[in-house]
């Protein structure tokens, strides 16, 4: 087997010297009935050709080099190729978390840089070192705001991201933790600002909304953040789409910000893996679930990094820990560092830009034969069409046209009927963007 | 102070600053395509949420970029440099094929939404996959969203939840004995869950009598670790199922320790209900310096019907898909259908070792292990007899009495080009020295381990206060942790640059 190094002279010698004659000795406490004696029925050996053949012909079998005009928490933009040559390197990929700081500076200090870039974008003075996803990063930061505010309610607007929602459903349903949901305003597609108002009582750790929304719409952070503010509950904002922080104002007026990081160089990759993160207000530190690195200065006064404030986490504060959570996503993470760092100041206002552009001019030619809705509503990228047709049928004629088309909305808001959720990025050129709306009949 | 190690020896590194004090204004490492619909005025459309200014991101060249990064990777330690002997979190060989086949343009590039029809390459790679790990575990059924092993702790306490909940009673305890990982604890609190410490017997394992007199039925089940965090195998391991099932309560393997018997026995045989894998440990996929990793939970045919929606299902017409329609599920644990990118990596692993590698991989890795037990036994303290597999836990006690402590031999073993094993942990052993190999070690490697423990061992007589200073040979020495702790300082601000470049001087490369 090509990944092991031992010759079977070497197995030999080893097994003498520990004075066994057979490898078979060190199993002899698994039960002889539990014992396996035969091959696991897997795949026979496969030389290291055959391994990509095999995944080649699957890829095929997957869509490739189609234009693609889904959003919807997972979106499609530009990967410089530095990202993975850098994040190949073995350095990075091949180690461990940074718990001995002397020899883990490099991640430490990229975490570090990740950690001050997501404070500049989002507005947030702290920012973990990542989450699993913006899914599970919106839920942790629910329970969050449930050991700063010691309520356990949560008012949740119906346009945060559909399985965000049931992910946040799956972590308080069972503790009996209630949770209550906002509609929409159907001009704008924002949350139903007087909704939210009536829901939010004394009993609310935190009022949830996403922006831009699921609709695509950008919400009204501040009024929310008041509302909220004025019951004594905290603000979550998550953000599914990180490329709008280049062009629209950071939710600075919320408590904790949940971000999926994903738009910045993690590939789509069929859902994952993702870059969650969680940022806040520097006051709840000490309540923020994962890894945190801080600067600090070694004997020698020479500064350093190192993982911090671990008091916090589940490895010393066992069953009284902020969260269970252990792994983050820092490979992933440094993906997105490498990707702010390529745009930077500059550049991600330009793509952001561009991306504002491609979806305004996708609105203005849909509006022509179908109906856009939620006219009054500031947008991004993404955008909800309503057609006469069924949107399946329509994305089922693209695709022969080598076009996925808008993410239907029928499963998760029935009341739009014939809707879908169109997003436009810098990937999709004009005649895309003309060639989509061709297949829409009027 | 330099060990003579056949191991290592000094070589330069390159200083490199934060990136943002790099930065300046005009630099770039972007360039866009020209944009090909009509140009928009962001003012307008976005009015008051606009945002004008990006505050402190940086502005540096591609150049920069790539020597930052490479100049900062050269600071880390790595598999690729050598043997990382961390106890517990079984630090292998990631290949790079499994690297190559999770780039192809038709699995990196897929979007989670897009049609079936045109995802029936990712499908297959979910079934072939879970029949693979379905298989290994001797388990009926799995399910792959949970993102990582604690996320799957999560999701098979929750399938626990729901089957007691299905008979009318969720129960209110989960045992866990005293040598677990954090996360089982931390996982059933969060389950809302009571738990019940349940202390080692003095062979480090479980205590049957002891458990015996804690499961009622108000227990919903134990979370157990086989081998258990002292790299033992739990050889009662049917009569804890027993006794927990004779209650209705359910038996959950934490599956950190799977290294050691994947081929060799399978959990579901021996009275398993619901383990998760760690796919970033036993199946190869990267740590990263911290994640992503993968956490699939596998379980019995009674769970079935409270897994995470969706499940791969296969159509009438032979084709892959998604199911939803679960009425029972717990729900879903992440958004999509979880770290797919890792589910490639793990099946590439699997098809790489075959029935007979994947078996071979075991055994090597329970070999290495003990030839590290038979070479350090008696230079180092051997608290527990038992026969180890595929990891050994030492304890300091011997150095101790030079007042070194298991902390300060892990720092010095830095100075020989090695990783420190896992420190402090279990914590039924004090002063814990828990060592993992892997299968992934030569001869060789294992040997210049050897060398260097004992060294080390021999240092600690002779000049312990060498081993309490070390490392001595990185770039930065052990670093002020509690100041970081007690004034966090978790971003860069500008008024630090000013500080941050005066104060350290800048660094002379020491010639020896």
């Amino acid at each position: 087997m090509r990944y092991l190094p031992k010759s079977p002279a070497d197995r030999e010698l080893m097994l003498e010297e520990i004075g066994v004659r057979s490898v078979d000795e060190f199993f002899k406490a698994i039960p002889g009935e539990y014992r396996l004696n035969r091959d696991l029925k897997v795949p026979r050996q496969m030389a290291e050709s055959e391994i990509i053949d095999y995944f080649r012909d699957r890829s095929q079998e997957n869509a490739a080099g189609y234009s693609v005009f889904l959003g919807a928490g997972a979106y499609h933009h530009y990967r410089p190729v530095i990202i993975d040559a850098l994040v190949q390197r073995g350095e990075f990929l091949t180690s461990y978390t940074p718990y001995q700081a002397e020899i883990s500076q490099g991640t430490l200090q990229a975490i570090f840089e990740f950690q001050t870039m997501i404070c500049e974008l989002t507005g947030m003075d702290i920012a973990n070192a990542s989450m699993y996803d913006g899914s599970t990063g919106a839920a942790e930061a629910i329970l969050m705001a449930m050991r700063v505010t010691g309520r356990d309610q949560s008012v949740i607007a119906r346009t945060v991201h559909p399985e965000y929602r049931e992910v946040i459903h799956t972590y308080l349903h069972h503790r009996g933790m209630p949770m209550h949901f906002v509609g929409y305003a159907e001009d704008s597609g924002e949350v139903d600002l007087d909704q939210l108002e009536r829901a939010v009582t004394e009993q609310t750790a935190c009022v949830l909304i996403q922006s831009p929304n699921f609709f695509g719409s950008i919400e009204d952070v501040e009024a929310a953040a008041e509302m909220a503010h004025r019951k004594g509950a905290l603000l979550v904002v998550s953000i599914g789409e990180a490329l709008s922080l280049g062009i629209v104002k950071p939710p600075a007026a919320a408590d904790i910000v949940s971000m999926e990081a994903q738009s910045f160089g993690v590939p789509l990759g069929f859902g994952g893996p993702y870059d969650g993160v969680l940022a806040a207000k520097e006051k709840y530190v000490r309540q923020m679930p994962g890894r945190l690195v801080g600067e600090t200065k070694d004997r020698n006064g020479k500064r350093g990094y190192v993982l911090t404030l671990s008091t916090r986490e589940q490895h010393i504060r066992r069953e009284k820990a902020t969260s269970n959570i252990c792994t983050n996503q820092a490979l992933v993470a440094l993906m997105s560092t490498i990707y702010m760092d390529v745009y930077g100041r500059e550049g991600l206002k330009d793509l952001a830009k561009q991306n504002l552009a491609k979806a305004h001019y996708a609105v203005g030619e849909f509006a022509r034969r179908a109906r856009v809705l939620f006219p009054r509503g500031k947008r991004f990228n993404e955008f909800v069409v309503q057609t006469k047709e069924d949107p399946h049928a329509i994305n089922d004629r693209l695709l022969e046209k080598k076009i996925i088309g808008g993410f239907a909305l029928e499963k998760f808001y029935p009341e739009l009927g014939n809707a879908a959720l169109w997003c436009c990025t810098e990937m999709n050129s004009r005649a895309q963007i003309d060639a989509a709306i061709e297949a829409v009949q009027g | 102070m330099k060990p003579k190690s056949r191991k290592v020896s000094q070589h330069v590194t390159q200083n490199e600053a934060l990136i943002f004090e790099k930065s300046s204004p005009g630099k770039k490492a972007y360039r866009l395509p020209p944009l090909d619909v009509p140009d928009v005025d962001a003012g307008k459309l976005l009015g008051e949420q606009v945002r004008e200014d990006l505050g402190l991101m940086p502005e540096v060249s591609e150049i920069e970029i790539i020597r930052h990064f490479t100049r900062l990777s050269t600071w880390n330690y790595a598999i690729d440099l050598g043997m990382y002997p961390l106890g517990s979190c079984t630090m292998k060989y990631n290949a790079r094929v499994n690297e190559f086949v999770a780039r192809l343009e038709g699995l990196g590039n897929s979007h989670p939404y897009q049609p079936e029809k045109i995802s029936q390459g990712a499908l297959r790679i979910m079934k072939t996959l879970s029949e693979c790990l379905c298989e290994i575990t001797g388990m009926d059924v799995i399910t792959l969203q949970p993102a990582a092993g604690a996320h799957g702790e999560f999701t098979g306490i929750l399938l626990m939840r729901a089957h007691h909940e299905s008979k009318g009673n969720p129960r209110k305890k989960i045992i866990i004995p005293d040598s677990a990982h954090g996360t089982n604890p931390a996982t059933a609190a969060i389950c809302g869950y009571e738990i019940i410490n349940l202390k080692s017997s003095a062979e480090g394992m479980v205590d049957v009598s002891l458990l015996a007199s804690l499961v009622d039925d108000t227990v919903a089940g134990m979370m157990l670790t086989n081998p258990s965090t002292i790299g033992v195998f739990e050889k009662d391991i049917h009569r804890i199922a027993d006794l927990l099932h004779d209650k209705g309560a359910l038996l959950y393997m934490d599956g950190a320790n799977m290294n050691a018997l994947v081929g060799k026995t399978r959990p579901g045989d021996f009275g398993v209900d619901v383990m998760h894998l760690n796919l970033h440990k036993t199946f190869s996929t990267p740590h990263g310096g911290g994640g992503p990793g993968s956490g699939p939970v596998a379980c019995k045919k009674l769970l079935e019907p409270f897994l995470p929606a969706p499940v791969v299902t296969t159509r009438a017409d032979g084709r892959l898909g998604f199911e939803y329609n679960r009425p029972q599920s717990i729900g879903r644990v992440r958004a999509f259908y979880g770290n797919f990118g890792m589910f490639v990596r793990a099946l590439a692993y699997i098809f790489a070792n075959g029935p007979d590698g994947l078996r071979q991989t075991t055994e090597d890795a329970v070999l290495n292990a003990n030839y590290i037990r038979k070479k350090l036994d008696g230079i180092y303290d051997l608290p527990y007899k038992t026969g180890s597999m595929h990891e050994v836990v030492f304890s300091d006690r011997l150095q101790t009495q030079n007042g070194v402590k298991t902390g300060d031999i892990a720092k010095r073993l830095i100075d020989y080009g090695f990783h420190p094993y896992t420190t402090s942990f279990p914590l039924i052993v004090p002063g814990a020295l828990m060592i993992e190999p892997t299968e992934s070690e030569s001869k060789e490697e294992l040997d210049l381990f050897v060398d260097a423990m004992k060294s080390i061992a021999r240092e600690v007589e002779e000049d312990p206060q060498l081993v309490i200073s070390a490392p001595h040979d990185t770039r930065v020495a052990r670093m002020d942790e509690t100041t970081a702790a007690r004034k966090p300082v978790l971003r860069w601000k500008p008024e630090q640059t000013n500080e941050a470049r005066q104060s350290p001087k800048p660094e002379l490369v020491e010639t020896r």
